[in-house]
């Protein structure tokens, strides 16, 4: 079986997987350490698009080498998350601004300059 | 699978977990439900992604099915607590 993937598309998988994996981790990192609600909700956006395309190809490329044949499927789940990732953040954006105002506190995007 | 595969999917398997503990943490601490929300999204985003590694390590086309079921759910939980979030209701 190790014989069917050849060195370069090995290191082709291996790139990708590492590219994704600290784009996830930047964005998560993001999540828990950036100040306010308003800069904390551009963090999962990274792991949403160049961590979940990154590890797609990756599982692309090393499946159509195993398999010999081009297996594309897991591109679906790219396209599902590029379909549906804006659409719950912009939820989530209007639920957080109609929620700072329903508070009658001092606007959280305002406050913070 | 070469040596050098075998480790960078451990490489970014230790990434993902270290993403979802970060995305845990700020569900934790998190000072308002959006901000738990948006933890959740995080999470569920990095989970996919490390079945899909999964899948790659052993070789096996179910964990394809499985990070399919956990964007879709994860999608319809997360809209559903944001609709929740907005209204005080899901379904008006």
């Amino acid at each position: 079986m190790t014989a069917t993937t050849p060195l370069w598309a090995d290191a082709l998988t291996a790139t990708f997987l590492v590219v994704g994996g600290l784009a996830t981790l930047i964005g998560s990192f993001g999540v828990l350490r950036l100040g306010t609600f308003f800069q904390r909700v551009h963090g999962p956006a990274l792991g949403a698009t160049l961590g979940t395309w990154c590890f797609v190809l990756a599982t692309v490329a090393q499946v159509s080498f195993q398999s010999g044949h081009p297996s594309l499927h897991a591109v679906l789940i790219a396209v599902f998350i590029a379909l549906t990732a804006p659409i719950t953040t912009i939820f989530l954006l209007r639920a957080a601004i109609f929620r700072e105002r329903l508070t009658g506190l001092p606007d959280e995007r305002s406050a913070r300059q | 699978m070469s040596s050098l595969l075998s480790f960078c999917l451990s490489f970014s398997l230790g990434c993902l977990a270290l993403s979802m503990a970060m995305a845990l943490l700020r569900m934790l601490i998190g000072p308002r439900a959006q901000d738990r929300v948006l933890a959740f999204d995080c999470f569920y985003a990095s989970t996919m992604l490390a079945i899909l590694a999964l899948g790659l390590r052993y070789r096996s086309s179910s964990y394809f099915e499985a990070a399919l079921l956990i964007a879709l759910f994860g999608f319809v939980g997360s809209t559903a607590m944001s609709k929740f979030l907005l209204r005080g209701e899901v379904v008006e």
